[in-house]
This record gives C-alpha cells, structure tokens and sequence, in this order.
C-alpha cells in the first residue's frame, strides 16, 4: 500500500518527533501557574494572564478542558488551580481539602437566528425558554411568544434549538435558571454540566453553540455574552424574577451580583441565577477557582494566589473590556480574608 | 583489507560439508521465526490489552445496567441513566452512508487512473488522492460544518423532505426540518474521508493485475467496464474489500469530523435529516465533563462496544467474503 509509505507520512511523523522533543525542553520556570477547567473563564484568564506576564514575568497557562475537568484535574493535583462554573459543594471541598472563591462574574445569554431580529428586540420569560427546551413551544409564531413581543416579525418557522453537546458551566447555569424557573423541567430534566435534552441539536463548545446558531435559521441557542458580542448574534432580553425585561448589559450582571448573598454557605457556594432585584440579568453566573488549602507546591500556588489579587484588585477593567462583570468590593474583601483564613500560603 | 572474523567463519564453511550451513540457515530461519511471530504477538496483546481494559473500565456500567445497556435509548446524566443504543445506531448509520459513497467512488477513482486516465496524469493525481488522506479529521468537520452544512440546509435537506420525504418505505428516512446537520451531513463527509483511503488501495492493486490478462481480455472484444469487472476484480478482490475494510474502520471510529455536522443529540429517530450521535462523538464530547462514576463507566463502556461492533461488522464482512470467495470458485 503506497499509501503507508508515502513520503507525506514519514514527514508528519518527523514533525511529531520534532513538536514532541520542544515541548519536552522547553525550561519548566518555578513560577509557571497552571491551571484548567472552565471554558467560560477562559477568554478573561488569558488576557489576565498576558497583562500579569507583562507586569509581573510570571506565565499563566490555562487549559479550558471544562468545568467537570477542571475539578478532576485539580483533585488529582495535576494543576495549581481548577476553574469551574458550578461551585462545589461544602463539604465536598472538605473532604478533598480544597477551598473555591469566585472570580468573575459573567452571564449565559439566549441568542436568536430570526431574520428581522434585532439583538435585543426578541423577549423571553424564564417559563417560555423552559418550554422552548422541552420541545413543547415548537414555533416562533407560539400565542405565548407573540403575547410578550409585539411588534417582532415572528415567523410561521420551526424553533431549532441548540445546546451544549458537551459537559459545561455554561450548561449548568442555564439549566439552572430553567430548573429554578420551571418545575416541569425540575423534574423531567433537572440541573448538571449536561442534561438529558428532550429537544435540539448539541454544539461543541460555546464556539459549536455560536456557530450553530448563525448556521441554522431559526434557531435559538445560549452562549456567553462574549461569544455573543463577538459573533455578533442576536441576543434576546429576558423577564428576571421581578418581572421587569432586562438586557444583557454590564449593570444588569452587575445588580444580580449585587443582590447575590455570599455569605449565606461557606465556601461562597451560591449559584446567582434568577436573582432578585429590578434590574438583575436573570442568569448571571460566576466562575470559581478551586485550589488546596495545604498545597503540596506552595511556590506555584503562592504565585497564583498573588496572581488572583492582581486579579480582583487591578484586572477588573480588562474583565469588563470582555463584558465580563467586575466583582462588588466587598466580595473582594471577603475573599481576601478567606484567602488569609484558609490557605496555607500567602 | 585483512579481516580475521569473516576469515574464521568462511574457511571452515568452506572446508566442511553442508550440513553445517543447513544448520545455519535452520537457526537464522527460526530466528526470524520468532521475530515475526512476536510482531503479530504484539498486535493481540495490544488488542486484547485495550479490550480487556475497556471492559474493566465498563464494569460498573455492565453491572448497573446489565443487557439494557445496550438495546436502551436513555443517555441521562442527571438521573445517571445510561444506553447504547443511540450512539451505536448513529455509529452504523453514519459508517453506512459513508460506504455507500466512498466505495463506488473510490472503485471509479482507481479504474480510470488505471485503465483510462493518460499515463501522465496517472502520477498527480494518485498523489493528491494521497494527500487528501494526510488531512487532519478537524478540517474536514471545520469544511463541514462551515461549508456543507449551510448548503445541505439551503438545497439538500428541503429537497429531500418534499420529493423523497413523501416516497413510501424510505420515505420516514428523509423527513425532517432542513438544519443541515444530521446522520446524512455526517455520512456524506465522513464518505469523502475515507475515499482516498479506499480508492489508494484499490488503485495499487489494480496495479497488480498481469497485463497478459487484461490484454487477452481485450483482444477477445471485451470492454473497458467488462475487463475490470470480469478480470481485475477477481483478481484482486481480497485486497480491494481489505482497502474497504481499512476504509470502513476509520468511517467506524471517526470523531472530531463527525462531531461537528452529526448534532451530537442522543434521539432515536429514523430520519437521516435529524441529528443523531456516534459512539465516537459521544466519548470525545462528554468525557471531561464526566462526574459521576458511572457515567464516566458508561463512557468507557461505549469504547468497548465501539470494539465490540467494529468486530463484528468486520467479521459479518469477513464471512460474506468467503461465501464470494467459493460461488467465485464453483463459477470458474
């Protein structure tokens, strides 16, 4: 067979040797951070990261692998820190001797593929959305759409609807609110990284999502906002618990932060959608960073310790150029002092 | 040049009489023996490694869900249910299609740069059939879904669903709202990606056919199609269905193309049009996220019965093999 020992063949295997033997002398530094998870943070992390190498020489090195895979990886010690978009529970840290802060906060966003739709000018209940995912609204022109968004040119069109295929953050929060907002869902579906869809099609990644959602018309799908405003989808506005209809916008993440109550658990473990407050985005969503509390490399996780003070103090500003949502101050405070009361290292 | 080893060793074989250089040959021969035999040992053990540790790995998902695992249609990791079936109906029907379209196609390719295309023609374009197949699976999902989808969506899908979709029996295969992404989006691309594995086996062995045969054959009046279907395909007929077999286990095992145009949905439809999902696709979509035990079992359980289905669709090809094999015999 000519085609085994063809020349392209050996070439390629010649590069692989080649990458393989970089990778394996490329000087590991003390202070490289490491760490994986979320790809919902990751966006904010690596420009965080390029600004921090800049100031401080210190390399961040992100794998967004997913929320799920994040936490396995830091259970299994492999990386200086997990990022995920589901908090673990209390004791579950316990138990692994982990602690977890928020670091940003951010949103999930419904975006449309409806033609003479702009962003913004579709409306959504939190009840409708829920019957959209479980296939039983199936056209744009439903009494129950055309009720909260006169005006909108609904078409007679099928709903194509998209989700996640993989196992995600993203998937959590917004299935989340669907759970929190819909009992019918609560209990036919429920809430976890990835559900049992009754309807759609699955896009890889919130990149697969967004990709669909262009593709198809009439589609409608969830991404986050960042992916929203960089493909430039129609994004929707949604009634919050409060019943007033939001936009997705900087201060509406910022009032469901605000109105989120950190210190009812320990351990910050609180999920901000459906928050309540007249101006809250309904499902608003923040990334934890999850590290041991006696790490076995106190260097590295030192140096991401300081990395996330950075972070929090001074990073804000790159985190809103990405719409992502600056923390209050005062749960900046509250993480520092969890920080000097938790962690083993400074 | 004076050199004393092959000075020792020759003058004595010279001297004695053969039987020295008979046992020679016979301890070299059973060298080789052993080396060759422990190069196919490796394969089984590598086989029966992987094989054995899947299913080790899938204990907990066999023994929690026993034969239902297999035959059920559930794949709910909230409720930490989980079956088979649908990714294992996505997996044949998508390797079907792709079959369905590669192998003609490829067949075609290797008759006319055997028989037809001018011999200087013969050389680029069998090396770009080559190249075709040095291309990373990520591309072919990323010209999928960027490029063939919208065109399945636009002009495919709702031509399928008025004309075919009405058809009675096949009908239900063609129905379905026009989103381009499906078990056919996946089948017709994972076909283009195993043509050239195909048509470059086939095009070397086509290559293999003594060109007395093939000019008896013409000189007694045959056609170009009546030579290649009476001469060189008997000929090379076990090659050609092993070029197949190569071809079908890629379309079998493909992941990243196929999940970027199959919809990645866990529904059990008959429709082409809709998405489906593969065993392949699944694994390498929910594996990181897995976070039950069971559900990361059920994973690897699905990778055994990736094994489990390839070796049996081979060995279904296999046997109707043998069976072609002695009807061929009882002919001639």
């Amino acid at each position: 067979m000519s085609l085994l020992r063809s020349p392209l063949m050996s070439t390629r295997r010649s590069i692989v040797l080649l990458v393989t033997a970089i990778a394996f002398t490329t000087p590991a530094l003390a202070e490289d951070i490491t760490g994986a998870g979320s790809t919902f943070v990751y966006p904010i992390l690596s420009k965080w990261s390029t600004s921090y190498h800049a100031k401080s020489g210190n390399e961040i090195n992100y794998q967004s692998i997913g929320s799920g895979g994040g936490i396995a990886q830091i259970k299994a010690a492999t990386v200086t820190f997990g990022a995920s978009d589901m908090p673990m529970k209390p004791e579950d840290l316990k138990a692994a001797g982990l602690g977890q802060f928020p670091v940003v906060i951010g949103g999930v966003v419904p975006v449309v593929n409806l033609e003479g739709v702009r962003p913004g000018q579709m409306k959504f209940t939190g009840p409708i959305l829920a019957d959209i995912y479980l296939g039983k609204i199936t056209r744009w022109n439903d009494p129950a759409l055309k009720a909260i968004n006169p005006g909108v040119p609904l078409p007679n069109q099928q709903i194509a609807v998209v989700h996640r295929s993989d196992g995600s953050g993203t998937t959590f929060n917004w299935v989340d609110y669907l759970s929190k907002v819909s009992s019918e869902w609560k209990a036919k579906v429920g809430e976890g990284t990835s559900v049992n869809w009754p309807a759609g099609v699955g896009g890889k990644g919130n990149e697969g999502v967004a990709a669909y959602v262009n593709q198809i018309k009439g589609s409608i799908g969830y991404v986050e906002l960042a992916y929203a405003t960089q493909n430039k989808m129609s994004y929707a506005a949604v009634r919050n618990k409060d019943g007033m209809f939001v936009e997705p916008t900087v201060a509406s993440f910022q009032a469901a932060a605000a109105h989120a109550d950190w210190t009812r658990e320990p351990d910050f473990y609180e999920v901000i959608t459906d928050a309540p407050g007249k101006d809250a985005w309904p499902i608003a969503a923040s990334t934890f960073v999850i590290m041991y509390r006696q790490p076995k490399d106190p260097v590295r996780a030192s140096a991401a310790l300081t990395f996330f003070k950075w972070a929090l103090e001074q990073g804000q500003a790159d985190a809103q150029s990405l719409d992502y949502i600056p923390l209050p101050g005062s749960l900046t405070k509250q993480i520092e002092a969890y920080w000097a009361k938790n962690f083993a290292v400074k | 040049m004076y050199h004393p080893t092959v000075e020792r060793y020759r003058a004595p074989a010279v001297a004695v009489t053969t039987d020295s250089r008979e046992r020679n040959d016979q301890r070299n021969d059973r060298l080789f023996r052993l080396a060759v035999l422990g190069c196919a040992l490796f394969v089984l053990v590598a086989l029966l490694g992987a094989a054995s540790s899947m299913l080790w790995g899938a204990r907990e998902a066999f023994s929690t869900f026993g034969w239902h695992f297999v035959v059920s249609t559930d794949w709910d990791a909230v409720q930490r249910k989980f079956g088979a079936l649908v990714p294992i109906y996505g997996t044949l029907a998508t390797a079907a299609i792709a079959m369905m379209i590669a192998v003609p196609v490829s067949f075609g390719i290797a008759v006319f740069l055997t028989e037809i295309a001018p011999v200087w023609a013969r050389g680029p374009v069998s090396t770009a059939v080559e190249l075709l197949a040095g291309i990373p699976s990520i591309i072919y999902g990323m010209w999928g879904l960027f490029v063939f989808v919208p065109f399945m969506a636009a002009h495919v899908d709702p031509w399928l669903d008025t004309h075919a979709g009405a058809l009675p029996l096949v009908g239900p295969l063609f129905r379905g709202p026009p989103i381009g992404l499906g078990m056919l989006t996946a089948g017709i691309v994972l076909g283009i990606m195993v043509i050239p594995f195909i048509a470059s086996v086939m095009r070397e062995v086509f290559t293999t056919v003594p060109i007395q045969l093939k000019e008896s054959a013409y000189a007694v009046g045959n056609t170009t199609w009546e030579v290649v279907w009476d001469v060189v395909l008997p000929y090379t007929r076990s090659a050609v269905v092993g070029g197949v077999f190569l071809g079908l286990g890629r379309a079998l095992g493909e992941t990243m193309a196929v999940t970027f145009v199959l919809g990645n949905a866990h529904l059990l439809t008959a429709s082409l049009l809709q998405p489906g999902n593969s065993i392949a696709a699944t694994i390498a979509n929910e594996f990181t996220e897995a976070d039950s035990s069971v559900y990361l079992s059920s994973l690897i359980a699905l990778g055994f019965l990736l094994f489990v289905v390839t070796f049996v669709v081979l060995a279904i090809a296999r046997l109707m093999l043998r069976r072609l094999a002695r009807q061929g015999g009882v002919a001639a």
